[in-house]
């Protein structure tokens, strides 16, 4: 009783519940929250995605599926491996992030947002990379 | 007069009924199929299956890497620990020597994963005999832990944090300072436990004396953890075949020799005592170097047949892997505490009333997805 007094008598401060969904402008995720994951692009529509396929082999469940192409290279002119479509189909995913681990030029991270539910599962299956986006230059496997 | 001498000879009959698999005290979907004689239970038959997921053929399927994120859907309550089981079993075979800063690491977030499952474990175990207000009590204190995972390992429940060969990142910078802010903060608090829940007169007379178990039953079942040390057996892993940091620390073993349900109660009790004071140990002084060795990309184990074991919250944990070396492992089986505390269920049971059996079965701290993988 003697406990359960001095907490409602001191329930004005240190509230530790939240007021979620009215606190979603400031609720923050921690950097490294696993949310989904996601390709970056920069301003020219550029990723770092060289279509090696490393992570559609360290995930355990077949979430990442790389369609790829070889096209010519216009600056060397040798046959090169390019990605056409990173499909994440993330209502499979089991945010074990084995992916990002074995990416060898940091194309994919993850984001931090957590509402991630849908009325139709198949927007769950995305496609990573921008359409029309190419790979960034320099970016070596 | 028929009709007295029908009243005389009035008896009973035993029914069955079924308890789960959809019952909020058995936390998870365990179907009990029990037979009772008015509310005395005469037999307790459990019945498992409804969350299989065959997780040990998925693991013949999966390399060494991707084997470690399965094991956190096992007991979901010691995700790191179960983590932890099974690097140190690749890297037993690999025969790697992690650097000291991955093994205290490991270890301190161990034990934090022991107090988190303990502290939902007391709050649940409350809630079961009808104090709702502990699991609020519990909640509270368990939200910090869970931050600090979620900062370091990204996730709060399911974190595969460990990898074979290390830790898959750093801890993060703010690691430390949030640890010893939650080690005091639980220190003030855990008192209030007692004061709320182990001193209860009711609680008191819900517990002792109820669910007996005999040292002897205890060893003969198989019995580990907690439910072991309840009943006198000592079975603690980290005392008898310390992992990781755990040979550099002291703690002692909660040991009581009661056998009955208070008694369990009381050993988890301790055992959040002692896992704060290895926290503490070790928390000061990690040590510098890296976070993981390197590996190669594909693991490959050699062949034969490797075993460990590790002390999760609810027990004895044992890895065990048949390789013939090749990437996968030919068969890998776990050896789950939850399977073994649930099998003398029936023999604690048996005389009691279905009261008795919610409280008793509490304070098995059972996971169903454990026992059922
Ligand atoms: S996080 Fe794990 S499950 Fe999800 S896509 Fe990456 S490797 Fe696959
Ligand atoms: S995301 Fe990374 S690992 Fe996956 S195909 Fe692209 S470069 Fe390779």
């Amino acid at each position: 009783m003697s406990v359960t007094g001095k907490y409602f008598l001191h329930s004005q401060k240190g509230a530790i519940t939240q007021q979620y969904p009215d606190n979603r402008e400031t609720l923050k995720m921690f950097e490294r929250f696993r949310g989904e994951v996601v390709m970056p692009h920069d301003e020219n529509n550029e990723h770092r995605c060289t279509g090696c396929q490393k992570c559609e082999l360290a995930c355990p469940n077949g979430t990442i599926e790389i369609i790829w192409d070889r096209q010519v290279d216009p600056e060397t002119g040798k046959k090169k491996k390019l990605i056409e479509k990173h499909i994440y189909h993330l209502g499979m995913c089991t945010m074990c992030g084995l992916c990002i681990e074995a990416c060898p030029t940091d194309a994919i991270k993850w984001a931090q947002n957590y509402e991630n539910s849908v009325y139709d599962r198949t927007t769950l299956t995305r496609v990573l990379n921008k359409p029309g986006s190419k790979l960034m230059p320099g970016v070596e496997e | 007069m028929e009709t007295s001498t029908v009243n005389n000879n009035f008896k009973s009959e035993e029914y069955f009924i079924n308890m789960g698999p959809q019952h909020p005290a058995t936390h998870g979907v365990l179907r009990l199929l029990l037979t009772i004689d008015g509310e005395t239970i005469k037999k307790v038959e459990p019945d498992l299956g409804y969350i299989h997921r065959s997780i040990e053929k998925m693991c013949e399927r999966d390399s060494y890497q991707q084997i470690v994120h399965l094991t956190d859907r096992m007991d979901y309550l010691s995700s790191n620990i179960n983590n932890e089981a099974v690097c140190l079993a690749v890297e037993n075979a690999l025969q790697i020597e992690v650097p000291d800063r991955v093994k205290v690491i490991r270890t301190i977030i161990g034990e934090l994963t022991r107090i988190a499952s303990h502290n939902l474990w007391w709050g649940v175990m409350g809630m079961d005999v009808g104090a709702l207000t502990t699991y609020f009590y519990a909640f509270r204190d368990r939200e910090m832990i869970n931050d600090i995972f979620e900062e370091t390992c990204g996730a709060r429940l399911t974190m595969n944090y460990n990898i074979p060969g290390g830790l898959m990142f750093d801890i993060h910078p703010n690691f430390v300072k949030r640890v010893k802010e939650f080690i005091a903060h639980f220190k003030t608090k855990l008192p209030e436990y007692d004061t709320l829940l182990t001193n209860n007169v009711i609680f008191q007379k819900r517990m002792r004396g109820v669910g007996m178990l005999s040292k002897e039953d205890a060893i003969s079942y198989g019995a580990s953890g907690p439910v072991g040390r309840g009943s006198g057996y000592s079975c603690d892993v980290r005392k008898l075949h310390p992992y990781s940091a755990l040979d550099k620390v002291t703690f002692n073993e909660a040991l009581r020799t009661e056998g009955d349900s208070f008694a369990r109660y009381e050993v988890r009790i301790q055992e959040m005592w002692e896992s704060m004071s290895i926290v503490e140990q070790l928390i000061d002084n990690i040590p510098e170097g890296d976070y993981k060795v390197e590996t190669n990309a594909v693991i490959k184990l050699p062949k034969g047949e490797f075993y460990q074991k590790v002390e999760t919250a609810r027990g004895e944990l044992g890895v065990y892997i048949i390789s013939t070396g090749t990437k996968n492992p030919y068969r890998l089986k776990f050896r789950s505490p939850g399977f073994s505390n649930l099998s003398l269920l029936n023999h604690i049971a048996v005389g009691g009333k279905i009261g008795d059996l919610v409280a008793s079965m509490a304070t098995l701290d059972l996971v169903i997805p454990d026992i059922d993988r």
